[in-house]
């Protein structure tokens, strides 16, 4: 999954080495417009509905804790 | 009369010395405190440079301290012109070219982009800058000889042919603001501004003025906080905003319908968006939960001090589509203008704008001034310099002026004013790009980049960067083997388009 993730968030900022970041919105790398289109994304490759609740920095800051959050929603469904 | 902006200040920190002026998460400052780091700041800069009206750069990362610079530059005599240190490097260099090399104060992450620039101007440290002892004789001197029509600030806009415009706002234009809009919006010394409009762009100026005015307080909200809408509201009640004067972006994307069931910003109590009008999707969800909030539509270019009409919206009516900008702000006329003459009841035209609070044009730019800044079409008399905004509006039946649209390539993309030409510039400029267009789906807010060439989006986002603001990236983009070109053989823009904004 980390690898379709990266695909994902690569395409939304081409700019940016998600591999190597893990403070992506703690140092305002990602703004407001590039969250709603992550979760945008996400929502529907993964068929998950990410909350408001979700919304902390903690769950974005990294690829690692993104992935975590999409398998915990996933989980959730079933 | 007031004559100088830092009346407003000085005569707020005699009746609140103590009481907090700007805030930033937890650091803040008095009015006490503002305004003794400012005089420090204006007497080591006094020192630096003749007190001629040439600008000071700002390059610092926002702040309370950014804040302080700006009023430090007022008392050294000069205008301030904001840069933000997140721009990209051509641009920065650019605006500093277009100031004809100024002095800048900068901070360390500031400093560092100097160095690379290889600046050649003279650079001041902010730390250094506040380390010097106030000398009021200096400050008095200057003060003395101040006159309102002196130049206040310079804030850089889009330009089409790839520079950015830097328009000269003075003193004179900023009062005029102040005092129509403090009693209009009735912000008094309980007013908490929840600030989100960088400094560099001009929405922030009603701000930072009206707080200084009516001995008010500024919080600056966390940037990190506009993609975490619950966080964003905890931190409005945590700090008792009550008043937010934002860019429509920034409301659209906290008009969140799940978050407002958790958490309601009971605090605020007047909500005004700018830029362009908020959809009516997103103003019902906000007046769902906040039914006793005044909203308010504010219109107006950078070029005549901010704002020039406001619509108070009336919370028991329905809005269908297109609120309207409304109607003039105080000593303000608006002309709509068709064919050099007064457009008829109901006629489309474009807005003129006519009054103090036309600013002084482009620095260092005077054939694209000329264009903007003319003789008022209605009349031949004698000099009288209007401000025509390139906007298309219409009156409605009730007399409230509507924005219709633009009568060039200028977008509001993301609450940003933005010049497709600019961003075309950009493109056209690099390598792997043998020719690029770009168009706006508007109902989608998107950038759709055409082009031919042979690189591909990462690529094209990795070297745009280094020249525009990452607001005016395209969004998607298109690739491919000609570009379609219209009978009078240009790109054939309607064509592009009707096919790639409607897909």
């Amino acid at each position: 999954m980390n690898e379709r993730v990266i695909e994902i968030l690569e395409d939304i900022r081409p700019d940016v080495d998600f591999e190597a970041e893990n403070k992506l919105i703690d140092d305002d790398i990602l703004d407001s417009f590039d969250i709603i289109a992550i979760v945008q994304e996400f929502n529907e490759e993964y068929d998950i509905n990410i909350n408001p609740d979700d919304l902390e920095a903690e769950n974005f800051n990294d690829v690692k804790s993104m992935v975590k959050l999409i398998h915990k929603l996933q989980e959730e469904d079933f | 009369m007031i004559y100088n902006v830092l009346e407003y200040l000085e005569s707020s920190k005699n009746k609140f010395p103590n009481k907090t002026v700007f805030s930033e998460n937890e650091r803040k400052y008095s009015y006490q405190e503002l305004i003794n780091i400012s005089k420090k700041i204006g007497t080591s800069l006094s020192k630096n440079i003749d007190n001629d009206n040439t600008p000071i750069a700002v390059l610092m990362e926002k702040g309370i301290d950014s804040l302080a610079t700006y009023f430090g530059i007022v008392y050294s005599g000069h205008p301030y012109s904001p840069i933000d240190n997140e721009m990209p490097i051509k641009r920065i260099k650019l605006i500093l070219e277009v100031l004809d090399f100024p002095i800048v104060v900068t901070d360390d992450n500031g400093m560092n982009i100097l160095k690379t620039i290889k600046y050649t101007g003279k650079i001041i440290n902010f730390n250094q800058a506040i380390s010097d002892e106030i000398d009021d004789n200096i400050l008095n001197t200057i003060r003395n000889k101040h006159i309102d029509t002196d130049p206040l600030y310079i804030i850089f806009t889009s330009g089409s042919t790839g520079v950015p415009k830097g328009v000269v706002l003075n003193h004179k234009n900023i009062i005029d603001l102040v005092e129509w809009i403090v009693p209009a919006l009735k912000f008094d010394e309980n007013t908490v501004f929840g600030n989100q409009t960088p400094f560099f762009f001009d929405a922030s100026v009603k701000d930072i003025y009206s707080t200084i005015k009516c001995g008010a307080t500024l919080e600056i909200i966390p940037k990190k906080f506009f993609g975490m809408t619950g966080r964003l509201f905890e931190y409005l009640v945590e700090k008792k905003i009550n008043t937010i004067l934002w860019a429509t972006s920034a409301l659209c994307i906290a008009a969140n319908e799940k978050i407002f069931e958790i958490k309601i910003p009971k605090t605020l109590k007047t909500i005004a968006f700018a830029g362009e009008a908020l959809p009516i999707n997103a103003l019902n969800i906000w007046k769902k939960y906040l039914p006793e909030a005044k909203y308010v539509n504010l219109y107006g270019p950078t070029e005549t001090a901010v704002d020039c009409t406001y619509y108070i919206l009336d919370n028991n009516f329905t809005y269908k589509d297109n609120i309207p900008i409304g109607n003039p702000c105080k000593n303000i006329d608006i002309l709509l203008i068709k064919d050099n003459k007064k457009a008829n009841p109901g006629e489309i035209g474009e807005i003129y704008v006519r009054g103090t609070s036309v600013s002084m044009g482009y620095y260092n730019n005077k054939e694209k001034s000329n264009e903007a800044f003319i003789q008022n079409p209605l009349n031949n008399k004698y000099n009288e310099i209007v401000y025509r905004t390139g906007d298309i509006g219409v009156y409605n039946e009730k007399g409230e002026l509507l924005f219709l649209t633009r009568k060039d390539d200028q977008i509001k993309h993301r609450g940003y004013r933005v010049e497709i030409g600019e961003i075309e510039n950009a493109l056209n400029s690099l390598e792997g790009i043998d020719r690029a267009c770009c168009v706006f789906n508007e109902d989608k807010d998107l950038i759709i980049c055409i082009y031919v060439g042979n690189i591909d989006k990462k690529e094209i986002i990795l070297e745009i960067k280094k020249i525009i603001p990452k607001y005016m990236w395209p969004n998607r983009f298109i690739k491919l083997t000609e570009l379609p070109i219209s009978i009078n053989g240009k790109i054939d823009r309607d064509y592009l388009r009707k096919k790639y904004c409607n897909e």
